[in-house]
């Protein structure tokens, strides 16, 4: 809260640095704007910009290191005998001396001491932080405003400050990738020292339970991912095969034989289908889909589990329908005309011309838009964590439970964390091979879709 | 001679593509059924999947209530006589709403005929006495009717949900209470403006939607100024090298990362290497923003190209450098379309479950949260959390959940198109 308020007076600062900056520009030439060299405007937002940005600068550094320097001294100000545990002790001690900083009474006298010192201390560091950026922001405000000139270049020095900030912004896409890709990676590794990595590519038994004591039964957790991967299979493959034929053929209706009305009662009806929230799929798929398919089974003297892949598969090919049948609908409409006509005026019929030219010359695009749907099923997780079981089994019966390489993610990281055991960093394992696996679909279909897009173009 | 064999060949043809005609027909017809077919099928999904959650949820928005006659008895609020509020925070609320039930039920009830009296009504019932007594401590020593929650259970079975929640004996006084008209339906307040709870007819929304605004707030503070100025600078000033290529061909595959990946970034940086506060909106908020932050930039490029140039070549035809251009004319133009796709993207954001699992903001959490540093749910993950409840009364709160859940999303997208209605320009 504090924080706010020590932003919010920044701000107010810098609106005023503005004020001031812009008065200051036009009383040096004496009310007459036209002997500066910029707009009297510009010269405002210098000043301002010299009194913000030094202060966010420090006060943005201190929030980002204010948790990892006061964990620090905090630790090191406990007893030594704390001191010695393991880090993963001291991590559950600092947050009791932070719940005990919050109020929270603590039965353990040199914990409620350690509170004492982490409240002294982040009181401490709060108030220099508020001392120093206050002191920067009028430094800056004085010293900006002295240096006003009429010669003073007040628009290029704004501008390049604005380009700056635009540049930083185009590249936070490329850091977040950098940090998906470095955080899986560190965390992979440090897994695949405690698990060989063949192991773990190509183990038929999963069961990431690591028991406490090593006399135990069962005790060495098996993490091999082949089940996870044929559970991700089946359930994609069963989505596909929901959503393949309805999206395609919906498509090849919407672009080639619907009315303009109908058109627009059904393109957003479909829109809306791909815009519920995934956890409403899953809670459908338990409520709803599972017991039905689960009845018609036994009406059928087959078993069913109760968290078949076929209900979860169903509801997820639901939900990729939309995907399809747009992705299909834009490059079947993107087939030039000439093609329709040619095939029309030889005296094919509608659906000839759809099966026999239309979409064989679509097919790359639509090959393009189907690996995206893939990639989609992939990594849906909502209506997988809900609906599909948990047990690896190493089955390809649409009737059993199978469990999913995103399941196992939730599953494993969900309750407490504590990132030492394999068991934790597996998940990391497996949302590496998730996202390379994803992303090498991605580039294989983006690089289908703008392929089949130049040739028309 | 050949002319004959010409017009029997002739013939022969027309009788054969005659004699196909049909089947080419019936083929076209089929087809076009086929794709008809599969329109009304997707669409039939979605009536299917909307009505069944209505079906189960509107009655989230329904509480039942049962009207006791309740003897504010001094002996167990007060026996001291102090009016102390101490004492009277806590006091046995709950015995005086049991002898008020055995009273007008029951009135010689051996224990568990007791234990089946209380099981008709809220065990949250006693804060509502409570704070009657609390509000006004005149009451003690008078009795007076008063409506008050009645259990899950109970609720169920004059919802017709679940008629075997109630033993032979509570739907005898069930029965009873209906025909004096001592039980009444009304709009369930609480439902929309309680946290949590672990009692279903307890529960409430209003924590998660605080939750869900909080983190929405953080991502569009954080995705909407650095999504305009990415597009800005992609679209109008990044010269066409390698460099920018990649960032493009980047932007482009953040957009199909699955989100639980996403989740997974957000544990490691945010909770591990910032020590950011677990559970919290603040952390949900800046993860949701990276998921968004592809979403604004593609929408704002497209909004940003549909700017005609001359409009940039006017204006730099009156002396306006490149930032001027942008700042005082295709800014403001594009806008419109740059916030048709903010909405939609915060419209995913709001509906996003899984990487908000993975920074812990599935723990069960009473309190509404105050800031975006206090712990909470949001919307999609209390639907999770209570559609993995065992109580069965927590399916009628689920779908009630989604229901709110859809409205709001509705109700961004209905903005997003009349926006899109209202500023849409053609050049």
């Amino acid at each position: 809260m504090q924080t706010f308020t020590l932003a919010a007076m920044l701000l107010l600062l810098s609106s005023l640095a503005f004020r001031l900056g812009r008065g200051r520009a036009l009383a040096v030439v004496g009310g007459e704007p036209r002997g500066l060299h910029s707009l009297p405007g510009y010269y405002g937002w210098w000043v301002a910009l010299w009194c913000g940005l030094p202060a966010f600068a420090v006060l943005l550094s201190w929030l980002v290191l204010e948790p990892s320097v006061v964990r620090a001294l905090v630790v090191s100000g406990l007893p030594a005998e704390m001191q010695a545990l393991g880090p993963d002790r001291i991590d559950v001690l600092v947050n009791e001396v932070r719940n005990a900083a919050l109020g929270h009474a603590t039965t353990n006298p040199a914990l409620a001491a350690a509170a004492e010192h982490y409240l002294r201390l982040s009181r401490i560091g709060f108030a220099s932080v508020a001392v120093i950026s206050v002191a920067l922001a009028l430094a800056g405000t004085a010293l900006a405003r002295a240096r006003i000139e009429p010669a003073l270049r007040a628009r290029p020095r704004v501008e390049r400050v604005v380009k700056v900030f635009l540049v930083a912004s185009s590249t936070v896409a490329v850091f977040t990738t950098i940090g998906i890709v470095l955080s899986l990676l560190f965390e992979a590794l440090r897994f695949f020292n405690m698990v060989s990595i063949t192991d773990f590519l190509f183990g038929l038994s999963w069961s990431p339970q690591m028991s406490i004591r090593s006399d135990q039964t069962g005790s060495s957790g098996a993490f091999g991912m082949v089940p996870l991967f044929t559970g991700t299979m089946l359930i994609s493959l069963i989505s596909m095969v929901v959503a393949l034929p309805l999206g395609l053929f919906s498509a090849v209706y919407m672009a080639e034989y619907a009315a303009p009305r109908f058109r627009a009662v059904a393109k957003p009806a479909l829109e809306i289908l791909a815009g519920i929230p995934t956890v409403v799929y899953g809670f459908f798929a338990v409520i709803t889909v599972a017991p039905l398919i689960r009845g018609a089974g036994e009406a059928l003297g087959l078993t069913v589990a109760a968290e078949s892949a076929l209900a979860a598969g169903f509801v997820l090919g639901i939900t990729l329908i939309p995907l399809i049948s747009s992705l299909s609908d834009d490059v079947i409409t993107a087939v030039p005309q000439s093609l329709r006509e040619g095939a029309l005026g030889l005296g094919a019929t509608r659906s000839e011309t759809v099966r026999l030219v239309i979409l064989p010359a679509a097919l790359p695009g639509i090959v393009g838009g189907v690996l995206l749907a893939v990639s989609r099923a992939i990594g849906e997780t909502m209506i997988v964590v809900m609906a599909a079981g948990l047990s690896a089994k190493l089955t390809f019966n649409p009737l059993e439970a199978v469990t999913t390489v995103t399941v196992q993610i939730v599953t494993l990281l969900v309750g407490d964390t504590e990132f030492d055991s394999p068991k934790t960093l597996a998940a990391f394992a497996l949302g590496l091979m998730l996202f390379a696996i994803t992303l090498g679909l991605n580039v294989v279909a983006l690089h289908i879709v703008q392929k089949y897009r130049e040739k028309y173009d | 001679m050949t002319d004959m064999a010409e017009t029997t060949a002739v013939t022969r043809t027309a009788e054969t593509v005659a004699a196909r005609l049909g089947r080419r027909y019936a083929a076209e017809a089929r087809f076009r059924a086929f794709g008809f077919a599969a329109v009304a099928i997707s669409i039939g999904f979605l009536a299917i999947l909307l009505g069944s959650i209505v079906a189960k949820g509107w009655s989230a928005f329904v509480q039942t209530q049962v009207l006791v006659e309740i003897a504010f008895d001094p002996q167990v609020i007060d026996p001291d006589g102090t009016r102390d509020p101490a004492t009277l925070d806590t006091a046995d609320y709950a015995a005086l709403i049991r002898a008020a039930l055995a009273a007008r039920l029951a009135p010689d009830a051996d224990r568990s005929t007791r234990r089946d009296l209380s099981g008709l009504i809220s065990s949250g019932a006693a804060n509502q006495v409570r704070a009657m007594v609390n509000a006004d401590p005149s009451l003690i020593g008078t009795s007076r009717k008063v409506w008050l929650m009645a259990s899950d259970k109970l609720d169920m079975v004059t919802k017709g949900q679940y008629d075997t929640a109630l033993n032979e004996r509570q739907l005898g006084w069930l029965t009873a209470l209906r025909a004096d008209g001592e039980l009444r339906r009304t709009f369930n307040t609480t439902f929309l403006t309680a946290g949590d709870s672990r009692e279903p007819e307890q529960a409430g929304i209003w924590g998660a939607m605080v939750g869900s605004f909080f983190s929405l707030l953080i991502t569009l503070l954080v995705s909407f100024p650095l999504g305009v100025a990415a597009a800005v600078y992609l679209e109008e000033f990044a010269p066409t090298n390698r460099w920018t290529n990649l960032i493009e061909v980047n932007i482009n595959n953040l957009a199909a990362v699955p989100s639980v990946v996403f989740g997974l970034l957000g544990l490691a940086m945010f909770l591990n290497v910032f020590h950011l506060p677990r559970s919290a909106p603040l952390v949900g908020g800046l993860v949701l923003a990276l998921i968004c932050l592809p979403t604004i930039i593609i929408a704002g490029r497209a909004a940003l190209k549909s700017v005609p140039p001359s409009i940039r070549q006017a204006a730099a035809g009156l002396g306006a450098s490149r930032l001027q251009i942008v700042a005082h004319h295709v800014l403001p133009l594009a806008m419109p379309g740059m916030l048709t796709g903010t909405i939609l993207g915060m419209a995913r954001a709001l509906g996003e479950t899984a990487p908000l699992l993975m920074i812990g903001m599935v723990a069960f959490i009473v309190d509404i949260p105050k800031s975006p540093l206090d712990p909470s749910a949001v919307l999609p993950v209390q639907v999770y959390l209570w559609a993995g409840s065992s109580e069965r009364a927590f399916v009628e709160k689920t779908s009630g959940a989604i229901i709110v859940l859809l409205v709001f999303l509705v109700a961004m997208n209905l903005i997003a198109i009349l926006m899109r209605k209202r500023f849409e320009r053609r050049w």
